[in-house]
């Protein structure tokens, strides 16, 4: 609990709470959730593999299939269905969708982010393992969009996450994600697709902005 | 029993065969399930690349021991039954390492892979795979049953536990097969297929889109890289075991292929037209019309 500004809510959810607890064998324990249930150790930066020409494969493969995490948020996650049924078709081009931030790389911001969706983004996110990229779609993750005064959205996503490709417009259609993917693919044949060592070098950079946002933050620094 | 380096390289260049023949027809069967819903669906190199991705992941978390042994235990389970299943039956170059009563070891391993995974996935702490892993074990159970009365009954009637012994006993030609000798228990356990393979009506221990993804929720990166490998071998063993079961086992590889395909997509097909069980429908079936059929294949014979 890195609260620091007095003016942040103090979180005190009793489930969360440090607490002593009978077992069934009447042995006493002490339980702490926020120590035994997350692990709160910083990122690493992982460094690409050091022969280049088997970054480039690796990077190939990963440019090929990529895995996206099922998180919608706001008005752009109803433009994410047409991609995986007929009409649009991804698989074709190697874009799956995933249930679970564990197996995802890709993570699709579509549209505006409400500070209590941005929580969940980034518990999700920080869950995601290593090559991951952020696909940011319409106007709202660029400058807040319409929702550019509200007093509950944020306005400008990569102060938040490290995002690889924006997709502008209000929504973008399908035919624009798949192209937002296709500039995606290219970066990561490029070698360019390293957002998740970028956050964790400015892990402090990001992690402060996350905090200015989130008035009630009840999570360790860093959930992996 | 010495050691002998050619049987070895025959059955390691087996694996290899059966892994990426698994992978393939993984591939084809998302693309018939593509087909059928009017989509192009993935290329059909996509499962080496999503392999390749996997083991190319940079980063892992752990859980635990367990976490770590649960993907490795799976593996064990589809080698193992691999390793002792014949493949091709003439010649002795693919019988791998089949002995007098394999058929026992198969049904074991069978098992011990998902008692692995079931450790490692609980280990993981997610409450979607501890619910997949209750499914998946309460389905295998009442899955086993019709399975076991239909190899009882196929090992009464040809007198042996040996599935070599088995399939040498098929030869000579189309109306000898177990499918024909032996309709109840072939039924009995082409119906069991179905839970085995874990297409559509008992696919919901893994139920992509109600707990995603079931036991494997926590498995990343290489860890998910040993089960998408485990998981294609399985596939064509499976298929194999019923092949050498009711289907007169097969004599190349062009047969291997073809019988493992046809078996494989009896499951798809019907995974295609009906949709999930729940998991007190998927259990009663398998308790009602299979264990009848195995009842019946078992009495037949006694």
């Amino acid at each position: 609990m890195m609260v620091d500004d007095k003016n942040k809510k103090k979180f005190d959810n009793p489930h969360y709470a440090k607490r002593e607890v009978i077992g069934p064998d009447g042995k006493s324990f002490i339980v702490d959730p926020m120590n035994d249930y997350f692990c709160d150790a910083r990122p690493k930066v992982h460094e690409p593999n050091i022969i280049p020409a088997v970054e480039k494969f690796l990077n190939w493969a990963r440019s090929k299939s990529l895995w996206v995490l099922g998180f919608g948020t706001g008005c752009g996650s109803i433009e994410i269905p047409p991609l995986i049924t007929p009409r649009f078709d991804v698989f074709r081009f190697g874009i799956q969708m995933r249930p679970t931030p564990r197996q995802s790389n890709v993570f699709i911001i579509s549209g505006y982010l409400s500070v209590k969706t941005l929580k969940r983004v980034i518990r999700s996110y920080e869950q995601m393992q290593n090559p991951k990229y952020v696909l940011a779609l319409g106007s709202c993750t660029v400058n807040g969009g319409m929702y550019y005064d509200s007093y509950n959205t944020i306005n400008r996503l990569d102060y938040y996450l490290p995002v690889d490709v924006y997709i502008a417009g209000c929504m973008p259609r399908p035919e624009a994600i798949i192209a937002g993917f296709n500039k995606l693919k290219e970066l990561i044949r490029e070698g360019k697709g390293e957002g998740a060592n970028l956050y964790a070098k400015n892990f402090d950079w990001y992690k402060a902005n996350q905090k200015k946002i989130i008035k009630d933050w009840n999570m360790p620094d860093y959930n992996w | 029993m010495d050691f002998d380096i050619k049987r070895l390289g025959f059955t390691l260049l087996g694996l290899l065969i059966v892994l990426n023949w698994g992978l393939l027809m993984n591939a084809f069967m998302r693309k018939i399930g593509a087909r059928v819903a009017r989509r192009i669906g993935i290329p059909w190199h996509q499962p080496w690349i999503d392999l390749f991705k996997n083991y190319s992941i940079r980063s892992q978390i752990t859980h635990g021991l367990m976490f770590y042994l649960g993907p490795i235990f799976r593996l064990s389970g589809g080698v193992g039954i691999f390793l002792f299943m014949p493949m091709i039956i003439t010649g002795d170059h693919w019988l791998n390492y089949s002995f007098q009563g394999d058929l026992v070891l198969i049904m074991y391993f069978q098992f011990f892979g998902m008692l692995g995974m079931a450790l490692g996935a609980g280990e993981g702490g997610h409450p979607y795979s501890a619910i997949g892993i209750s499914r998946g074990l309460s389905q295998f159970t009442t899955i086993e049953v019709p399975l076991t009365l239909a190899i009882i009954s196929l090992a009464i009637q040809y007198d042996t536990l040996s599935l070599a012994d088995i399939v040498r006993a098929q030869q000579g030609g189309f109306m000898h097969w177990s499918m024909w000798t032996n309709p109840f228990a072939t039924a009995a356990g082409m119906l069991a297929a179905l839970g085995t393979l874990g297409h559509s009506p008992f696919n919901l221990v893994m139920a992509p889109n109600e707990i995603p993804i079931g036991p494997p929720t926590e498995y990343h990166s290489t860890f998910l890289g040993v089960l998408q490998s485990n998981g294609a071998i399985l596939h064509v063993v499976e298929a194999a075991l019923f092949m050498n079961l009711f289907f007169g086992g097969a004599t190349n590889w062009i047969e291997f292929i073809v019988k493992t395909f046809l078996i494989y997509f009896w499951s798809v097909f019907v995974g295609m037209v009906f949709p999930r069980f729940r998991i007190e429908q998927s259990v009663t079936w398998f308790l009602k019309v299979p264990l009848v059929l195995g009842v019946i294949a078992v009495v037949m014979f006694m």
